[in-house]
């Protein structure tokens, strides 16, 4: 094989930082010949995508809404995956805290007041986080691995959120669409910027990075993921295992996922129905990587994701292709991140293997 | 038994294989790829990408097998990249699959669009003459398609070449310990790439059976969930094709169950019917994984660590 890897001495810091670039690069360049292909105009498409859905305030307002879930969702995971707990239930801590703010702002449909509002974002938290509870139980409890059980209960979620809006809580006076009654504006989040869908809840992200970063290099929980998450034995030898870790960031990355759930059903969405996100659960996975799984990077590559959704939705209306468009460029980001990687660790040779080739 | 109960009982047992074809095939691949010692989480990209390739060749009118072989060839595309990935590249394998079943779910819908709400006729069944017949269970073995009596050979073949073949004992032994593997002379990383792609093809076969037969349409998302849960069957089966199969089965049983007692209208809203195959997934995960030393004894001891050669 004529490419080959040789070991760093030890990992550049500038490649950590270098990979994101790199890979975004990566995902422009097949992005335009993938747009070619397809007979467009490759620079034309490409603005079409990236650009002209930020070029207005309303743009730039829809990005931020669209990139809070993310960066909420994000921050949480990415503590679980410095830990070496792999929470890929966001999808249904997201919207099982949908269904807890959500049938908040339905049980306080007669009252109003300040109060109200903060009830359904708290129940929004407490109803991710008791979902992300069952994984950390199956796990600590029964060694059942947390990737295929937080999954399989993100399609459940899916499930009991559809039942909930064709049947219990379907509006009375909505023409039997499977839609919950439109919340009272008591518990719809205030909005920032008048004119657009952008709320206070945007707020929350820059708040929860920060909390994450404190967490991370300030307390002794934050080194104990790390120790965890680099040699589990380690932990094991210093006195503490795997077991607080597993609870604290699954229900940390619960509850985090369960906030941006209920603000997007108090905010744009503004009542319960049968789709509450867009895959944010999982899309935050590749903003945790990309963000480097640092609390700030995550903000940043938040920003991006939510580039692409909004550039998925542009690209639908003025090239006419798929809205999956997005996911396609998603998943190019995340494999191009993982390929540019490897010159972390690694310097790329291409020369003649020394040794036995491999 | 009436005759009536009997001719129901014999098509909820076709109807049960019929349901387990795709897990079968998808668990069984994935089994291979993780007794090599590598994690590939990305079984539902793959289906997709298989189930959208075959679908795809059957509609624009190439016959069966060319989409079949579509399918499968999808399915190790896929799985070719994760290899890339993973295993020259040595990135995470967690990571990667994540990455494949992400790209490949929107890479399939992408790919896919035009072909939402176009027909396919649906994979024959071959009815082996005279056994096909038999009361009960002949419909379920011997009135089927060419696939379903695949994955009927699958398992067997695939025990067979696991722990009677000189080729299997080397993949076991790449997946239990690489390093003594490699020093022996074995190349861990061929042995690799051929196990990954291995199981993207059956994972891609699973996708096409679903396109193909099990519900000749192409839908978004069309896998829902079962690329996931054959990740389960393999822990599930601790590593072995005879269980993996039982368990496919098991989960065939609980799919159709839940189908028929939706029709059935008992008092249960059909949302919590639906939600029964991942719960019983759950179920079964935690039953298995109980007992930590059995999990620990069985699963290959490299699956998914990183190998370095000339360590």
């Amino acid at each position: 094989m004529p490419l080959r890897l040789e070991a760093r001495a030890e990992p550049s810091r500038a490649m950590v930082f270098a990979a994101p670039v790199i890979a975004i690069a990566a995902t422009l360049c097949l992005g335009g010949i993938l747009f070619a292909a397809l007979g467009f105009d490759p620079f034309t498409a490409l603005a079409a995508f990236f650009i002209e859905p930020v070029s207005t305030v309303y743009g730039l307002s829809e990005l931020l809404l669209k990139a809070t879930p993310l960066a909420l969702i994000g921050v949480g995971l990415a503590l679980g995956f410095r830990g070496n707990v792999w929470n890929i239930g966001a999808e249904g801590q997201l919207i099982i805290g949908a269904v807890a703010g959500g049938g908040m702002a339905l049980a306080l449909y007669d009252v109003s007041g300040l109060w109200v509002m903060p009830c359904v974002l708290a129940a929004g938290v407490a109803g991710g986080a008791a979902y992300a509870a069952v994984p950390a139980l199956l796990r600590t409890r029964f060694h059942a691995n947390e990737i295929l059980t937080s999954l399989m209960l993100n399609y459940v979620a899916t499930l009991f959120l559809g039942w909930l809006v064709h049947g219990p809580w379907r509006s009375p006076e909505g023409y039997n669409f499977p839609e919950s009654r439109m919340f009272t504006d008591s518990a719809l989040l205030p909005l920032l910027v008048e004119g657009t869908r952008l709320h206070v809840g945007v707020l929350f992200a820059p708040l929860a990075a920060f909390a994450t970063w404190v967490i991370v290099s300030r307390s002794f929980l934050g080194f104990q993921i790390k120790v965890i998450g680099m040699t589990p034995a380690a932990g094991s030898f210093a006195g503490f295992g795997p077991r607080r870790v597993i609870w604290f960031t699954l229900m940390f990355g619960g509850g985090l996922a369960g906030l941006a759930g209920a603000m997007e059903v108090a905010g744009p969405i503004g009542q319960l129905v049968p789709i509450v996100s867009p895959g944010y659960g999982y899309t935050a996975i590749i903003a945790a990587f990309l963000g480097r799984l640092h609390p700030f990077g995550i903000l940043l590559s938040s920003l991006l994701l939510a580039l692409i959704y909004l550039g998925g939705d542009a690209a639908q209306i003025a090239l006419a292709v798929p809205f999956a468009v997005t996911q396609v460029f998603q998943g190019m980001v995340l494999f191009f991140l993982l390929a540019a990687d490897v010159l972390i660790r690694y310097r790329v040779r291409f020369d003649a293997p020394r040794s036995v080739a491999s | 038994m009436s005759d009536a109960e009997l001719i129901t009982l014999s098509a909820i047992l076709a109807a049960m294989v019929r349901a387990a074809t795709p897990l079968a095939f998808a668990a069984l691949g994935e089994l291979v790829t993780e007794r090599a010692g590598v994690l590939n989480l990305g079984l539902e990209g793959m289906m997709l990408m298989g189930a959208v390739a075959a679908f795809g060749t059957a509609h624009a009118g190439w016959g069966y097998a060319p989409a079949i072989a579509a399918g499968a060839a999808a399915g190790a595309a896929m799985a070719a990249l994760f290899g890339l990935l993973a295993l020259t590249l040595r990135a995470n394998q967690v990571a990667c699959g994540l990455a494949l079943s992400i790209f490949g779910v929107g890479l399939s819908a992408f790919l896919g669009k035009s072909l939402i709400g176009s027909p396919v006729t649906a994979l024959p069944a071959l009815p082996v003459p005279g056994l096909a017949e038999i009361p009960v269970i002949g419909a379920a073995l011997f009135d089927q398609d060419i696939l379903v009596y695949a994955s009927f050979l699958a398992a067997p073949a695939l025990h067979w070449f696991l722990f009677k073949s000189r080729r299997g004992l080397i993949l076991r032994a790449v997946g239990e310990n690489h390093d003594a593997a490699h020093a022996i002379g074995y190349g861990v990383l061929r042995v690799r790439y051929a196990a990954v792609l291995f199981g993207g093809a059956m994972s891609g076969l699973a996708g096409a059976y679903l396109s193909l037969a099990y519900t000749p349409m192409w839908v978004e998302n069309m896998s829902s969930g079962r690329g996931w849960i054959a990740l389960a069957l393999v822990v599930f089966a601790t590593w072995r094709p005879s269980r993996a199969i039982l368990g496919a089965y098991l989960f065939g049983g609980v799919t159709i169950l839940q189908l028929h007692a939706q029709s059935w209208g008992i008092g249960v809203p059909s949302q919590a019917l639906a939600m029964l195959p991942y719960l019983a997934t759950v179920a079964v995960l935690v039953l298995i994984s109980r007992d930590e030393t059995k999990i620990k004894l069985n699963a290959p001891a490299c699956l998914g660590k990183v190998f370095h050669s000339g360590r």
